[in-house]
């Protein structure tokens, strides 16, 4: 161990020390009374670190003999996930209190995925890989059943666990094969063994991790386990798992893919494809005949991670500047939508059902524009931001050849726009009288409505990410 | 003389067994972690093998981490099951439907 070494991963070891401190603390004291105090220390803590990432130099750093890389592509997505995941904490505390489901594990919890989070985006070696994935994924594992007396909360932790592990063991397979055949877990090596023709068992080893990968994004055809979890988990949880884990699994897989896999783009290029397709078409598909809003996001995320896979499939530095964009588009619109799904109540009971947002907007005009934006654009109608995001990755996959990929995204996306605007037309047009009540907390409805307003005046510049993501996409495709 | 190969063929074949393991089991979710125990297992044979094979000690570190999260793996499933039996009375595998899919 280098002395610089620890200076590299500050952020990750002050957030662990404070999540194991802060376990300590809630077990020593009053236990769930400190759930609120400790949640808004969390999602502090989650804001400040990212500045602190976001302040740090241009360069790239590695530590630990490259198993942990610090780069901008690593400092984007990290910023992506704290951020994400301080506004998915700060709007969960009121739904949680209500429900006496904020318990203090909660944020500590969110706090150690957040640092299983952080690990896979800087992962420069296949075991720093796993040791991050498994980490945010235990994690999530136990936050999906965390409303321990509902049968659906813990069926979905049950089918989260299940399929979760087997993914794992399946990358694990992936992993033990690259390992074999390239003689080194490190990326640096695996690049330079991995070039030109490819042995059989190196192609069986990344088709195994690829397939690993896969189910953490849920793309299909893995996606088995996604509607299932998103609806039995409680909402603030589905909100969560809906951005930072997505945006991380997505890091992940592009630092797989181009600094482990540079050298074979041809091999992963066509599996990329195929995944985008499917779990674009299926996303469209499935989600029209939904009646629960949380199970049709769930067909949402499937879709959109098919589209953010088409700026992968690309296999160029423009194609991963492309994805870093739509995901932090997509992690944006998300944060909008499930504030306004965690408003969604009817006496005082969360509320689930499309139908009861029937004549919506005749009670709460603003609240229904701001989803009417929200929905617009994660539908791709431009000229909302969220059409800039499809925009890109089409753009990429056209000029890395994939014109078929291309069209198929865009037919996908005609489809997927039904089922957006089939919502819109409920709460415009529906026939009969909303029940919902009125008004929200002021957090989700500055959530709502700041992230609807992103949406459109985002169109000017988007806020700068671009360059951010051009940056981040060169340190990590050379 | 044992080689890679046969090493290598026990992994698989252990690795496949965990794998229908899950999907062909109708009885019971205990089964399930068994075979997802089995998987990993596999997995740490495959990398034995290859770090003796390769004379580098990577892959027998490698194996000692996954010893480790399979343990953490495999408590944090017993205890989820604890909670969903108590809900449900039940741990068939053909009980965990409230939700389709």
């Amino acid at each position: 161990m280098q002395p610089g070494d620890l200076s590299v991963i500050l952020p990750e070891i002050v957030l662990s020390v404070y999540a194991m401190g802060a376990l300590l603390i809630g077990v020593y004291t009053t236990k769930d009374k400190m759930a609120p105090l400790i949640l808004w220390i969390t999602a502090a803590l989650f804001v400040a670190s990212a500045f602190w990432i976001g302040a740090q130099g241009g360069g790239t750093d590695t530590a630990f003999g490259g198993m942990f890389v610090d780069d901008a592509f690593a400092r984007f997505a990290k910023i992506t996930i704290l951020l994400s995941a301080a506004a998915i904490l700060v709007m969960s505390e009121g739904y949680m209190t209500r429900r006496d489901l904020l318990r203090f594990e909660y944020p500590i919890l969110i706090a150690l995925a957040a640092v299983g989070m952080m690990m896979m985006v800087s992962a420069g070696d296949l075991i720093a890989l796993y040791m991050g994935l498994e980490l945010q994924s235990l994690s999530l594992y136990v936050v999906a059943s965390l409303r321990r007396d509902s049968v659906k909360s813990t069926e979905a932790g049950l089918k989260y666990f299940v399929l979760g592990a087997l993914s794992s063991g399946l990358l694990l397979y992936g992993a033990s094969l690259v390992y074999g055949f390239t003689g080194t877990t490190a990326f640096a090596g695996i690049i330079e063994a991995a070039q030109g023709e490819t042995s059989l068992g190196l192609l069986f080893g990344l088709a195994f991790v690829l397939a690993g990968l896969a189910f953490k994004v849920s793309a299909a055809p893995f996606h088995m386990w996604t509607p299932d979890v998103y609806e039995g988990s409680p909402t603030p949880v589905t909100a969560f798992f809906a951005t930072a884990p997505k945006v991380a699994a997505m890091g992940l897989f592009a630092r797989v893919v181009h600094d482990a896999f540079g050298g074979v783009v041809g091999d992963w290029q066509q599996i990329l494809a195929f995944l985008s397709v499917a779990s674009m078409f299926l996303g469209a598909v499935a989600a029209i005949g939904q009646t629960n809003i949380k199970r049709l996001m769930a067909y949402s995320s499937i879709a959109h991670m098919g589209y953010a896979l088409m700026g992968l499939a690309a296999g160029s530095a423009f194609g991963v500047q492309a994805m870093l964009v739509y995901m932090a588009i997509y992690v944006t619109m998300n944060i909008g939508t499930f504030a306004f799904i965690l408003a969604m109540e009817k006496d005082g009971q969360p509320v689930v059902e499309i139908a009861a947002l029937s004549q919506y907007s005749s009670r709460d005009p603003l609240k229904a524009l701001a989803l009417l934006v929200l929905l617009f654009s994660l539908a791709g109608v431009p000229p909302l931001v969220g059409f800039f995001g499809k925009y890109y990755v089409l753009l990429a996959a056209v000029e890395a050849g994939l014109v078929w990929l291309a069209v198929a995204g865009v037919i996908a996306s005609v489809i997927g726009a039904f089922y957006y605007l089939r919502i819109v037309y409920l709460m415009y047009f529906g026939a009969e009288e909303s029940e919902l009540d009125q008004g929200a907390s002021p957090v989700l409805w500055g959530a709502l409505v700041g992230s609807a307003a992103i949406m459109v005046l985002g169109v000017a510049n988007l806020f700068g990410i671009e360059a951010a993501a051009t940056a981040a996409a060169a340190t990590l495709v050379n | 003389m044992i080689g890679l190969e046969h090493y290598l063929t026990v992994a698989a074949t252990l690795f496949v067994i965990g794998i229908f393991g899950i999907f062909l089991n109708r009885k019971n979710v205990i089964i399930l972690l068994m075979s997802i125990e089995l998987m990993l297992l596999a997995v740490n044979i495959n990398l034995v093998a290859f770090s003796a094979y390769l004379a580098d000690l990577t892959g027998q570190v490698f194996t000692l981490f996954v010893l480790t999260v399979a343990a953490a793996e495999a408590a944090i499933g017993l205890a989820i099951l604890v909670c969903f039996f108590r809900n449900r009375g039940t741990i068939d595998v053909e009980d965990v439907n409230v939700m389709k899919g």
